[in-house]
């Protein structure tokens, strides 16, 4: 074995890769069985050290699986001797089979990171072009990990929490595993009371009736609206296409007072008519600039053959541009959706009365002392499953609408 | 068919047609069917939004508190004081009056009620006139606050004594014309003074501009960072992609609630993890606490911890947005460039410096500027994460904080123009960026 920056940079990336293994394994461990693991940093890291050192021990051509195999035991043997053989803190005779998968998962998750990471890398000294590859390779490998936690963690302790109960949270904050013995109906205890007591199927009822009304709403006015900019002439026209952008860049918070003030006093304030008009005001503006972006780029000698043939303008727009615009709708309709959806400042700001909350509003409320958290927390799961679920169903036609849109948020 | 219609009824947004115009008569006819196409539109945008912006000026300048939004009403109960049920017997009808607000006059009250059939009024208030079974009484002015009192003396007759109907079934209307306050003509400045001179507004500013500065660079790095790792294809790619637009399409009551609960200093499930790596001695307040000592070689500096967490917050919130928009320029930039440098001997890191970098700068700087400018105006994050509180209030909570906490709608929308005027700012750089952009 020669010694130069490649040994280097390989024990580098080990004891990174061995850290990292043993504090996302242990916290894992934990968050998901309640043992109460306290992972050490320094175990994995030597481990994952060693580990990196005896896979550049030979020429990358020459490494055989028998190679990885001695590496993958030589991260177990690394870590239980550096933690006197109890690598989460914990005697190995406690909970023996899921510490032994601990020990099994760290050891092949940092020969697997190491392998790829030192793939065509030997020990002596490296070209630049290599020790490069190597730092991209580890960003690359950490980015992978630090996004999947930032995203999964918050999520996985939001569904987690909302499935316990106030003494067993309050007991141990850690402890977010799921004890399935106690049945279905203590589980999902906390829903059950939502709905039955928080009134939570009447705020569902009100959230998909404002969100599927804006979308109607917005589209009856943006299609004629973007149909006109995109392929009528008029004056004003070229000016009209770029200053609705501006319209983004209006503050809500700004129009909160004035709208407050006047639908006070017009009665328009706590009523869901209220709500439908504010909606549909800051998604038409985004509705239409994407719609005209999309018929433009429509044929336009179809819609001159149509009207050749005696189809009025509004016979061309239903018969020809919308069946052609198709997708462009369904995204603007899912983007406008989940807009209206997730609109918590007016639905704050304008509902007091709970028998038209909409589930925004209806989240809020659930935060208060007096609620238990895992009430708030089953209110906010109940707010984003169906829109998680519609995304993902409609994930192509959403990203679409996203990124034509060049979206507020 | 809408031109059929416009040619005969000339419409506001129609040109006139004595006009000369360059435009001959088809274009004309063109141009007045885009224009009740846009109508919708032009509606509800004026209405809801460019009204709101500019009756914020108004507001700005009138001392109108949150309790003035119910303009002052005479409010009237009826009552009977005597026996209905005694023919010949004399009672009295009572109304009570008074006025709602404590401060404002209302002018012209208008009492009107029926009479149930078969009793006769016998003496009236010197206010009312009746006219068979109609009351009608009126007063030149009710004062704020003020409380009075009608009476009628009635007697029964036979049939209405054997079965009384109480006169109170028929509810009294009362109307009345109360100044108010939106649109009278009293104005103030006492609103920009007030928050002008506040040292707190200053303070408000920083935080906005580091809030908005910070937030947007951090979701903009992580999107680049995120994009860069998704950009070639590999096994779950797709599944990643869609992982990472959680933040932005979960709502923010959901999410923001849940990053408060995982905090929480207490019993939060990231404070019990830090403690259990022995990371912290005891649960560290992320959202409540304002400034965080921290020794650097003997120097103690004050870590804006709050602050600090509601930006790491905005930008995990928002990193999928630039995620995307960088990933799909990322997409379009030909491999060829890649190819050739590799074969020049290029690093990675190289590649991504003198190629990726400059080809992502027109879709980074649009994605600040768009960014920066949606950071600005964002409310709702910080609202729910700490309530303006911990050294985190911005612009806009001030906004509420004036108008709402405090009751003080003028403030509020005296704030409210206040980011206007920083917005027209940022709008007036933007627009000149892009042109020199487009050309």
């Amino acid at each position: 074995m020669r010694i130069g920056t490649g040994l280097l940079l390989g024990l580098l990336s080990g004891l990174l890769w061995g850290a990292i293994a043993v504090a996302i394994t242990g916290i894992s461990l934990t968050l998901i069985t309640g043992l109460a693991a306290t992972p050490i940093m320094s175990a994995g890291a030597l481990g994952g050290a060693v580990n990196a050192a005896i896979i550049l021990m030979r020429a990358p051509k020459d490494r055989t699986p028998g190679l990885y195999m001695v590496a993958f035991a030589a991260v177990i043997v690394a870590m239980m001797l550096v933690s006197f053989g109890a690598p989460f803190s914990l005697a190995f005779s406690q909970n023996s089979l899921t510490q032994a998968f601990g020990v099994g998962v760290i050891a092949l998750s940092v020969t697997f990171a190491n392998r790829a990471v030192l793939n065509d890398i030997h020990s002596g000294m490296l070209k630049r072009y290599s020790i490069d590859l190597v730092i991209v390779r580890v960003l690359k490998g950490f980015g992978f990990v630090f996004f999947s936690v930032i995203v999964i963690l918050p999520f996985y302790v939001m569904v987690m929490t909302s499935l316990k109960n106030q003494q067993e949270l309050f007991l141990n904050p850690l402890d977010l595993s799921i004890n399935l013995t106690q049945g279905a109906a203590s589980l999902f205890d906390s829903y059950v009371e939502l709905f039955t007591e928080f009134n939570f199927g009447r705020f569902l009822l009100i959230s998909t009736i404002v969100s599927v009304s804006t979308v109607i709403i917005t589209l009856a006015f943006s299609i004629p609206g973007a149909y006109a900019v995109a392929r009528l002439n008029f004056p004003g026209q070229t000016v009209l296409s770029s200053s609705v952008l501006l319209i983004y860049l209006v503050p809500m918070i700004v129009l909160v007072i004035p709208l407050y003030a006047v639908f006070s006093q017009l009665g328009l304030r706590n009523t869901v008519v209220g709500l439908l008009i504010v909606y549909p005001a800051t998604t038409v503006p985004v509705a239409l600039y994407m719609l005209q972006g999309y018929f433009r780029g429509l044929p336009a000698e179809l819609e001159e053959a149509g009207l050749m043939d005696g189809l009025s303008r509004f016979g061309v727009i239903v018969k020809i541009t919308l069946p052609l615009a198709l997708p462009a709708l369904a995204s603007v309709s899912l983007y406008v959706f989940m807009i209206a959806w997730n609109e918590f400042l007016f639905a704050f700001m304008f509902l007091d009365d709970p028998d038209i909350f909409t589930l925004s509003r209806g989240v809020v409320s659930l935060n208060s002392s007096e609620v238990p958290r895992q009430h708030l927390m089953a209110g906010a799961v109940i707010a984003t499953v169906p829109i998680l679920v519609i995304f993902l169903w409609f994930e192509r036609f959403l990203v679409q609408g996203l990124t034509a849109g060049s979206v507020k948020g | 068919m809408t031109t059929s219609q416009s040619t005969k009824t000339p419409s506001a947004t129609a040109p006139p047609p004595k006009r000369k115009s360059k435009l001959g008569p088809m274009a004309r006819r063109e141009a007045r069917l885009a224009l009740w196409m846009l109508a919708p539109t032009f509606l509800i945008v004026m209405s809801v939004v460019l009204f709101p912006l500019l009756a914020n000026f108004w507001i700005s300048v009138k001392p109108v508190k949150l309790s003035d939004l119910r303009p002052p009403t005479p409010v009237v109960s009826e009552r009977v004081r005597g026996d209905m049920d005694v023919a010949g017997q004399e009672f009295r009808i009572q109304y009570r009056m008074r006025n709602s607000s404590r401060k404002g006059d209302i002018t012209d009250v208008v009492l009107i009620d029926t009479l149930p059939p078969g009793i006769t009024i016998i003496t009236d208030d010197p206010a009312c006139t009746v006219n068979g079974s109609d009351v009608r009484c009126t007063l030149d002015q009710l004062e704020a606050g003020e409380r009075t009192r009608l009476e009628l003396t009635a007697i029964a007759d036979e049939s209405f004594a054997a079965n009384p109907v109480s006169p109170r079934d028929s509810e009294p209307t009362v109307t009345g014309n109360a100044e108010n306050i939106l649109t009278n003509s009293e104005f103030t400045l006492d609103n920009f003074a007030r928050i002008f001179d506040s040292r707190e507004f200053w303070s408000v500013l920083w935080v906005t501009l580091a809030y908005t500065v910070f937030g947007t660079l951090g979701a903009l790095v992580l999107g680049l960072f995120a994009a860069q790792m998704l950009n070639k294809p590999f096994a779950g790619r797709s599944i990643l992609r869609g992982l990472f637009l959680f933040p932005y399409v979960a709502p923010v009551i959901a999410v923001a609630f849940t990053w408060v609960i995982l905090l929480d200093p207490f019993n939060g499930t990231f404070n019990a993890i830090l403690q259990r790596m022995n990371l912290a001695d005891e649960g560290v307040n992320f959202f409540g606490q304002r400034a965080l000592p921290i020794d650097i070689f003997g120097m103690t500096i004050e870590f804006p911890l709050a602050l600090a967490t509601v930006i790491a917050f905005e930008a995990w919130r928002y990193f999928p947005l630039s995620f995307l928009f960088i990933l799909a320029r990322m997409q379009s930039i030909s491999s060829d460039m890649y190819e050739a440098a590799e074969v020049d001997g290029a690093t990675p890191l190289q590649q991504f410096w003198h190629i990726s970098l400059p080809q992502l700068l027109g879709i980074l700087s649009t994605l600040f500027l768009l960014r920066f400018i949606w950071t600005f105006n964002k409310f709702d994050d910080i609202f729910l994460l700490t309530g303006g509180a911990a050294g985190t209030r911005t612009l806009t909570v001030d906004v509420y904080e004036q108008g709402f906490a405090l009751s003080n709608l003028g403030a509020g929308a005296a704030v409210a123009v206040a980011i206007f005027v920083l917005l027209l700012i940022f709008a007036v750089f933007y627009f000149k960026f892009v042109h020199r952009e487009d050309s």
